[in-house]
């Protein structure tokens, strides 16, 4: 961080993330709103970054994180692109370059001992553009008794995000998990394989731009159309 | 011998080498041709329809002799797609599809499902006591049944059809509360985000009390059957061994880490649904093999005997739902000649007396509710470990995502880590120590 009249430079500002927009009311997509509402146009943001303190626990554990990687001469701006606090639960949005040094530094500092790992999951935004892919992993500390979550992206045109598997060998399955339900590659992996469908399939199915698929059911003599075609509400 | 017997034992040439198809019985035509061959490496694929693998769980061995060097897992035969599902579903639909994941702790998935829902919706805090008391009810209960199942075919593959039947036949007391609360057997899809679906039919206190008794006066059958049989230790001593470091490594929880000595229980470190104001021990073993794991369930089962009768004492009457209309589904189940739905009567209540119960209905029916933008976590202490869930919204009326953190998913990653340089036979032994049910570890 550098500094300039003798204030600290504020982080790296991430625009607040908008993962979509939201139009009208009702479902309505044609003519037949009425109500006035028809034109609204909302966006959907995710919760922006918290400012200090975060409260409970979370500040010793921010405070503990950054001083840990300070002392291993990261740049903590760099390396934690945002902390959030929403609905009583910490995240810490992490640069994907230094996801290894971050979670062998939230396993190993005394301070910190997030012992367990609970796998990866991983989320699709396609309207977050340069941040499509999202990979969560929620960590907890048993010393400790603490849960975090850190939230790593990655661009839908390059799709790849270093293993942790070397810290953390539970995530073996959980990353080939989320390599074949979203193509997301992670680097370092010992086999990165796919788990759940078959090794010659096609496409990443949890996707958002991969099809659900289905076929209309008839119920009590009318057509129920495949759950992807029903109406959905905006 | 002639090739003739080769071919009764299935055996064809491949690119890979020769490949034997054993459907039991053969093992002496199938040995005596290996021993032949130059090749002393063999790969034994047991499974996906196996009926000691536990489900569709294909096991990928490479044996040398009795003992197992190279130990793999082969899973999927089972993903079903319920996560992409629910994404196009409304936020309540959910409950049914997480009630099938792992089919044996059904509650489980729902509660934790629902509780990462509220957590996102801002009403934990306004679920209803009473709800509270019958969702760790429900839970206990249903780890009992889940244990049950994985002791009787835990035993069943290794030859003790009595602990099998014995296993089942109180399993079905369980199953027959269930049935009478829930109206149905398993996908019961009781718990909903904001409470329950129903209140307890009458009669359902006496019921589970009745249950409580029975199975309490018959928890000494297990330890005269099973604990001290020395032929039953013989199996499962020492079998499957995984150390405390072993188990934060691969992520295991539940009895495969409590077998280690390390009490980690999310009811006691992270408590949830007021499980904080129940009294009870976590079980404990300090073997760290199969046999531990087997004691730690015959104790658990007894904790949740204590809790479920705590239970009882504090449910008073209340609401099972929280207050607000907007979220609470405003119906009242009956069976009907199509299955379980609204009963007749209360839809001729809404249609005839109440506006606003009929406004709710249909928006909650046709719509569903809105949850706030945002992702939570919520982890339950399900009977085979840390049961978590990642919910995200976009504020719309489905799920934008969610992911299940299945612990048979992460402890079946133990398997490789427990089974190498054991025997072919202990392999058995582990895997049902782990308890894996495939519809959790597929989903």
């Amino acid at each position: 961080m550098t500094e300039q009249n003798g204030v600290p430079a504020t982080r790296k500002e991430i625009p607040v993330e908008v993962i979509g927009k939201r139009q009208g009311m009702f479902g309505a997509q044609d003519t037949g709103d009425t109500s006035g509402f028809g034109g609204l146009t909302r966006p959907v943001a995710l919760p922006p970054a918290s400012a200090r303190p975060y409260g409970g626990w979370f500040d010793e554990v921010a405070d503990e994180f950054e001083g840990a990687l300070e002392e291993q001469g990261l740049d903590v701006a760099e390396v934690v692109e945002k902390t959030v606090v929403d609905r009583g639960e910490l995240t810490f949005h992490v640069a994907r370059e230094h996801l290894l040094k971050a979670v062998r530094t939230l396993r190993d500092d005394p301070a910190l001992r997030f012992e367990l790992c609970l796998g990866v999951s991983g989320v699709h935004y396609p309207a977050d553009k340069g941040r499509e892919l999202h990979a969560v992993y929620h960590l907890r500390s048993i010393t400790h008794t603490r849960l975090i979550r850190l939230e790593v992206t990655a661009p839908d045109t390059d799709p790849h995000i270093p293993s942790v598997v070397s810290v953390y060998p539970t995530n073996d399955w959980h990353e080939r998990e989320t390599y074949d339900f979203f193509g997301l590659v992670f680097d370092g992996h010992p086999a990165l394989t796919r788990i759940m469908m078959p090794d010659d399939w096609l496409g990443h199915p949890q996707r958002k731009d991969y099809p659900l698929g289905g076929i209309p059911v008839e119920y009590k003599g009318a057509q129920i159309p495949a759950p992807d075609q029903r109406r959905s509400y905006s | 011998m002639t090739t003739h017997h080769y071919e009764e034992a299935g055996a064809r040439e491949t690119t890979e080498g020769r490949v034997f198809t054993v459907t039991g019985g053969d093992w002496g035509e199938v040995v005596e041709a290996v021993a032949r061959a130059d090749d002393e490496r063999i790969i034994v694929n047991m499974g996906p329809q196996h009926p000691s693998t536990h489900g569709v769980l294909r096991l990928i061995l490479e044996i040398d002799g009795e003992t197992v060097t190279e130990a793999r897992c082969g899973i999927g035969y089972l993903h079903t797609g319920i996560e992409k599902n629910m994404e196009f579903r409304t936020w309540v639909q959910g409950t049914t599809f997480v009630t099938r994941m792992d089919y044996l702790t059904p509650l489980f998935n729902e509660t934790a499902y629902c509780l990462a829902v509220e957590k996102l919706l801002g009403i934990t805090a306004d679920v209803p006591e009473r709800a509270n008391v019958v969702r760790v009810l429900m839970m206990e209960l249903n780890r009992i049944s889940s244990h049950l199942v994985a002791l009787a075919t835990g035993g069943m593959e290794i030859g003790s059809t009595t602990l099998m039947i014995y296993g089942f036949r109180d399993r079905e007391l369980i199953l027959d509360v269930f049935e009478l609360v829930t109206g149905l057997r398993m996908n019961h899809a009781y718990i909903r985000p904001g409470g329950l679906a129903q209140d307890l039919p009458p009669g359902a206190v006496d019921k589970i009390r009745e249950a409580v008794a029975v199975f309490r006066s018959r928890m000494h059958e297990y330890d005269k059957l099973a604990t001290t049989n020395p032929v039953f230790k013989a199996r499962l001593v020492d079998v499957g061994h995984l150390d405390l470091a072993g188990c934060l490594a691969l992520g295991a929880t539940g009895p495969i880490l409590r077998a280690t000595g390390l009490p980690h229980d999310l009811r006691k470190t992270d408590p949830y649904c007021g499980y904080e104001d129940y009294e009870f021990e976590v079980a404990t073993a300090d073997t760290a093999d199969s046999y531990g794991r087997f004691l730690i369930r015959l104790e658990e089962m007894k904790q949740s005997l204590r809790i479920v009768e705590q239970c009882l004492d504090r449910l008073k009457p209340g609401p099972v739902m929280v207050g607000d209309k907007k979220i609470a589904w405003p119906a009242q189940l009956a069976v009907g000649p199509d299955g379980l739905g609204n009963s007749l009567d209360h839809i001729r209540k809404i249609m005839g007396t109440s506006m606003e119960a009929l406004i709710h209905h249909f928006k909650l029916v046709t719509e569903g509710f809105r949850v706030p933008v945002g992702q939570a976590y919520a982890a339950v202490e399900s009977a085979k470990g840390e049961l978590g869930v990642h919910v995200v919204s976009d504020g719309g009326t489905r799920p934008y995502r969610v992911h299940f953190r299945d612990p048979s998913f992460t402890n079946l990653q133990t398997m490789a880590a427990m089974c190498e340089g054991g025997q072919v036979a202990d392999v058995i032994v582990a895997v049902a120590g782990i308890d894996p049910v495939m519809g959790g570890v597929d989903r």
